[in-house]
């Protein structure tokens, strides 16, 4: 699929006929947006206000309306929440590059959990493969679509790149609309129902976290993961921007996130950074940590360390 | 009131009613504009997927062509400074022309961003008060800021000329200058702004170069201009304006110093990319010369460096300026090459390598060349409606009705 997609100036050809043909029923659905979806949603999501805008009942009443919309298109019942901050609560994350293995298994129990689209595919984590002893922080030497029969291979390492949840996010900033922000413990997320799709923050980030759907997500119903947040893993639309948010249903609720728990060689680490006897304070403390491009002054709550 | 009524009808009249050759140019453009729209609406029902943009090269054509399009609109400054400011004749009496093109151009500006838009629905997030606007903070908000004030000050100027000129009364330049001298400055704003948009990155080397946005103003006072002298030549022929050809050498001589300063700024990123040789050599060595084997772009940089340099030649010699064969020419030269260097070659290159190190090439496919044909076709379906109301009125064979006109 990745192969494909980076070889694709698109498989799509244009029969005249089928193409005026659909532009001119498509000119009409689209003119009448109403008798189509003629039910009070269409309004309520089209004027729904932005996400820090709104009350607390405001938020209760669009999480109702989003659970009655999910469950019925995926034909399960859908929970959405809201969660907010945990106060005190910094989460910040650690990655172990002498015990990654490259397997990958991370980046799927992350689409799992986090209902990205599965076709196209869509991914928030991305694993680089170096060679050993070239030079590495230089990215375009990596290589992101390496497939070998088997994991770790030899005079190679590995090192996954993912949202680096920045103290100082460029993304952020560049945002037109404010809707991608920066919670009270530390997690970039976005209003997928206030992102215009101008895709700005995407050329923003050092990172290549971001990630668009270039078309309406799909995710087969029964895999579906139910439990949802507001801010974080519910369902998506067509043209808006999505990111890793360090799990924000599961770290909320005093879990992992997903990727941490499913390494197999437990690379992952993952704590509150206000918390002086977390694992990850520990390894700051005690590894020679180093973030992604430093230079850029993002301040990565992100950290990168050999421990052997 | 009647009488607005009845002069509104008569400028209806004037636009609608044509020669064979008006509704033939008119019908002409009408079908690359449906085309568009019929490419347009497949995108939003499918997705931006119909387009080859992706994660990697998240931006393409569309934006591409907005920052072209955006340095045209600045480029009416050139016409407006030596016409006010020097009170330079030959060019004040068509003045009028660059700044209803300046227009043409932020209308299509704004079309641009909105096809390149995944959800243009929200566009209303962006207004301040009724949405969120991100201001000061993001530079895309400075960008809907000035553009929609340029677009609102080039539209008062040429409507109150017009106005003015269509009830046979000398316009008064001081309700006029102010906004005149104002539009210089925020031309100049609207570019700079757009070119900080890019700069600002810290995350994109290529466009995170300080050389950025004296690049994106050279580039505009050559192209905007270029493409002001076409249009010159085909407005005379085809109406009664008179325009000298003393106005038309003038901008050419403005030209060919805009472009020398321009090749200059070029020179002076490829010198400190090529010498130093760092990591971020990587963008323009894929321009020119290609990466890893991946050479989609080179072909088309090369062509735009030979283009540039023959306009610069033929401007900036005295005979093949004042020649309207090599003059027209170079400015086909010209603004062919400025469309690479300022569209595809600014905006791709930001992208290629990725973040992360990874080579996507990127080539439009043909719902996005539709789409941009479609709303390039409707920028020249506006200005020339604009122009077929405004000759008549500038030449005096149209007159609107007042009562002074009637006492008189």
């Amino acid at each position: 699929m990745s192969k494909k997609i980076r070889n694709n100036p698109l498989g799509i050809k244009l029969n005249r006929r089928n193409f005026i043909k659909g532009s001119a029923m498509g000119l009409a659905a689209s003119a009448l947006p109403l008798t189509k979806k003629a039910d009070a949603s269409f309004l309520d999501v089209f004027f729904q206000k932005h996400f820090r805008e709104m009350s607390k009942q405001e938020i209760q009443e669009v999480l109702d309306r989003f659970e009655k919309t999910y469950s019925e298109e995926y034909g399960k019942k859908v929970s959405v929440k809201a969660t907010p901050a945990i106060p005190g609560v910094l989460f910040g994350y650690g990655l172990d590059l002498s015990r990654c293995i490259g397997c990958r298994r991370c980046v799927y129990a992350c689409v799992g959990e986090n209902n990205q689209s599965r076709d196209p595919q869509i991914h928030w984590i991305t694993v680089l493969r170096f060679k050993n002893g070239e030079k590495w922080v230089d990215l375009e030497n990596s290589e992101s679509y390496y497939n070998p029969a088997e994991v770790p291979e030899p005079d190679h390492f590995y090192m996954p790149v993912q949202c680096q949840q920045c103290e100082n996010p460029p993304c952020v900033r560049a945002c037109p609309t404010q809707a991608t922000w920066k919670e009270p413990d530390g997690i970039v997320v976005v209003d997928y129902n206030w992102c215009i799709g101008c895709r700005y923050c995407m050329a923003a980030c050092p990172y290549g976290a971001r990630h668009f759907n270039w078309s309406k997500p799909n995710i087969p119903p029964d895999e579906l993961n139910p439990e949802t947040h507001y801010l974080g893993n519910r369902p998506r639309y067509n043209g808006v921007v999505e990111k890793c948010t360090f799990c924000i249903q599961r770290t909320r609720a005093g879990k992992y996130p997903a990727c941490v728990e499913v390494c197999p060689v437990g690379a992952r680490k993952f704590g509150n950074l206000l918390d002086p006897a977390s694992e990850i304070r520990y390894c700051i403390e005690n590894k020679r940590v180093f973030r992604l491009k430093e230079d850029l002054n993002t301040y990565p709550k992100f950290y990168y360390f050999f421990a052997t | 009131m009647a009488e607005i009524i009845r002069n509104f009808f008569k400028a209806l009249r004037q636009i609608t009613i044509g020669d064979r050759k008006y509704y033939m140019w008119l019908a002409f453009l009408s079908f690359f504009i449906f085309v568009g729209l019929a490419a347009y609406v497949q995108q939003l029902n499918r997705g931006l997927i119909v387009t080859a943009m992706r994660d990697q090269v998240s931006w393409g054509l569309y934006i591409s062509n907005f920052t072209f399009l955006v340095g045209v609109a600045a480029a009416a400054v050139v016409l407006v400074v030596p016409a006010y400011i020097y009170n330079f004749k030959p060019i004040k009496e068509i003045a009028i022309l660059g700044e209803m093109l300046a227009t043409t151009a932020v209308i299509l500006c704004i079309l641009f961003v909105m096809v390149d838009m995944g959800q243009p629905t929200r566009i209303w997030h962006l207004l301040p008060f009724v949405g969120a606007m991100n201001f000061p903070s993001s530079l895309l908000a400075w960008d809907v800021v000035v553009l929609s004030g340029y677009l609102v000050i080039n539209l008062t100027i040429f409507l109150y000329a017009l106005y003015k000129l269509s009830l046979g009364k000398e316009y008064s330049l001081q309700f006029i200058a102010p906004l005149i001298i104002l539009s210089i400055p925020w031309a100049v704003g609207i570019h700079t702004v757009t070119a900080f948009l890019y700069n600002g990155l810290s995350a994109r080397p290529f466009w995170n170069a300080s050389i950025l946005a004296p690049r994106f103003l050279a580039s505009a006072f050559c192209s905007g201009p270029a493409i002001m002298l076409v249009l010159f030549q085909i407005i005379r022929k085809v109406s009664r304006i008179e325009i000298e050809d003393k106005a038309i050498f003038k901008i050419a001589e403005l030209i060919a110093y805009a472009m020398c300063l321009n090749l200059f700024l070029f020179g002076a990123e490829v010198f400190k990319e090529f010498y130093s040789g760092s990591i971020h050599l990587a963008p323009m060595k894929y321009l020119f010369f290609g990466l890893h084997g991946k050479t989609s772009m080179v072909p088309w940089m090369w062509w735009s460096v030979i283009l540039n340099i023959t306009a610069l030649i033929l401007f900036l010699t005295p005979s093949t300026r004042k020649n309207f064969l090599t003059l027209n020419t170079a400015c086909i030269c010209m603004l062919m090459g400025i469309y690479i260097e300022k569209g595809m070659g600014v905006v791709v290159p930001g992208f290629v390598p990725t973040t992360l190190g990874e080579i996507y090439e990127y080539s439009p496919t043909n719902y996005e060349i539709l789409i941009t044909m479609g709303i390039w076709a409707l920028g020249a379906f506006i200005y020339t409606l604009m122009l077929k109301f405004a000759i008549p009125v500038y030449t005096g064979e149209l007159r609107f009705e007042s009562k002074k006109n009637k006492t008189a």
